[in-house]
């Protein structure tokens, strides 16, 4: 169990590390935290000829108040994230979620970008990007493209990115006020991949749902939207039959699959009970949240 | 074609090293074998054990998951380095051995660097606290009952210094 040879280059800026990739494009793998390439590499799964090492590109580590929300450059670790005052006050539903990634010896390496990247399909900040409709900056030979979770995610650990770019920022944006959220999982020991997560994402106005957001984890093979069940809360009361509506429309309409940690069953289960139990959290949070300023 | 080794300086439990390191090697293997230092274990070699576990600049991290090239300028400290031979035990060490947090010793490098990042952050840990704090270190003899024990009373003889 351990890696194939590679060469190996440890780039110092983005540009530099575009310019690697443009040369070696399909045998090279840029290198963040390794939380997950490593174990790839050790299993020989992938054996690249070359490694580019983002970890020396200090300008790709950062979190700030940007355009109305929260930019975080695709370098700053998972851990980082976590014990932000910053995200803890803009965007709540990432600090609920960070936590429950891998444990806190894989956040310290693990990158924000990393993750997303990855594109596991019971990875939780997918599913968060998802939710919030985040944005994500791509930078590669024909310049800087956004894009939204749903245009980055093609199918199991496959994203949309053509090997000659490089992640390099994720923007959420700020937490409207009169908003709650809640992030839910199930797995069988801490820090195990979620068998299914749930994000949700209440805002009130009066005592009715003025939007209702819903992205769930590990039941397809990309992050999933509800929007159906979104649509159903919207302009309801939510109490607790509303809320049980949402979460049997969601059981009905995701389709996960069976695999040797649980059943499709099981997860559909999961999907409903999850889905009920973060949606009752998210709206008790927005009934306490006071208004947010980033 | 071999890929070139590569020339890395890094500080290992307060002693400097410059060596030089094929790009594949692992920290883990890297400290063992490179430098003989035995105490980091290494059990699955895919990050999930937790046997493996150094503190790099500070920081609980897998050195299985981690190329000895990336530590190029970086401080480690391994379980060799928590207690110099001859001296006493660091506080989290001694309430291992009072309490009885290990059987085998396989785990406990790992859980005792964990233990020394999780005090840090959380002076006074719950028991939940600890718990959830350890679950990246797999440990196959004790049960986890004494481990639990032993962080609580490290929490005490940390106080007291
Ligand atoms: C024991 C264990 C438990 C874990 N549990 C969880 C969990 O519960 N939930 C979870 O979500 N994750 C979990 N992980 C995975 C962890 O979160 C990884 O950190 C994450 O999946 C990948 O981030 P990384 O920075 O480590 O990236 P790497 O492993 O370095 O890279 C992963 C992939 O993304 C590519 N990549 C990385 N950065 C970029 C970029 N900026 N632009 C383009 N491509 C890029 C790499 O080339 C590679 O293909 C776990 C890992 C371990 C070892
Ligand atoms: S050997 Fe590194 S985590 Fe198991
Ligand atoms: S004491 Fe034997 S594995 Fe933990």
């Amino acid at each position: 169990m351990k890696p194939a040879a590679f060469e190996y280059v440890a780039v110092r800026t983005t540009e530099e590390a575009l310019a690697e990739l443009a040369r070696d494009g399909q045998d090279a793998r840029l290198l963040a935290g390794g939380q997950s390439l490593m174990p790839i590499l050790n299993m020989r799964l992938a054996t690249p000829r070359r490694l580019i090492d983002l970890n020396r590109v200090g300008e790709l580590a950062y979190i700030r108040a940007h355009d109305g929300g929260v930019a975080i450059g695709a370098m700053t670790r998972q851990r980082a994230v976590e014990k932000s005052a910053l995200v803890a006050r803009c965007v709540p539903l990432l600090a609920d979620a960070m936590p429950w990634v891998g444990h806190f010896q894989i956040r310290n390496r693990g990158t924000i970008g990393g993750s997303l990247a990855h594109a596991d399909p019971a990875a939780e900040l997918p599913a968060v990007a998802a939710c919030l409709d985040a944005r994500v900056t791509v930078r590669g030979p024909a310049g800087t493209r956004t894009l939204t979770a749903d245009q980055l995610y093609w199918t199991y650990l496959t994203t949309t990115l053509a090997p000659t770019e490089i992640l390099t920022e994720v923007w959420f944006p700020t937490a409207p006020s009169r908003t709650g959220h809640a992030w839910l999982e199930f797995a069988r020991r801490h820090g195990d991949y979620a068998l299914v997560g749930v994000a949700a994402a209440i805002m009130l106005e009066e005592d009715s749902v003025a939007e209702a957001r819903l992205a769930l984890t590990g039941v397809g093979a990309r992050p999933v939207r509800a929007r159906d069940a979104e649509r159903r809360l919207v302009g309801r009361r939510p109490d607790d039959a509303a809320l049980a509506d949402a979460a049997e429309r969601v059981k009905q309409v995701t389709e996960p699959q069976s695999d040797i940690h649980a059943t499709a069953e099981y997860r559909r289960h999961l999907a409903g009970v999850l889905t009920l139990r973060a949606l009752r959290l998210a709206v008790a949070r927005a009934r306490q949240a006071p208004p947010v300023t980033t | 074609m071999i890929p070139p080794e590569i020339a890395i300086t890094v500080r290992v439990n307060e002693r400097d090293y410059v060596e030089r390191v094929a790009p594949r090697l692992l920290l883990s293997d890297f400290l063992r074998h490179q430098l003989g230092l035995t105490g980091t274990h290494v059990g699955c070699e895919h990050g999930v054990c937790g046997a493996c576990t150094v503190l790099l600049d500070g920081a609980a991290v897998r050195s299985c998951l981690l190329l000895a090239v990336q530590a190029d300028g970086a401080r480690i400290t391994t379980v060799e380095g928590l207690a110099r031979d001859g001296e006493p035990l660091h506080p989290v060490q001694e309430a291992f051995r009072e309490m009885h947090g290990l059987q085998c010793g396989f785990c406990t490098p790992g859980v005792l660097l964990s233990a020394v990042e999780l005090l840090r952050d959380t002076p006074h840990p719950d028991d939940a606290t600890i718990r959830r704090g350890l679950a990246g270190n797999l440990c196959r003899c004790t049960g986890y009952q004494n481990i639990v024990r032993a962080v609580r009373r490290a929490a005490e003889l940390l106080d007291r210094r």
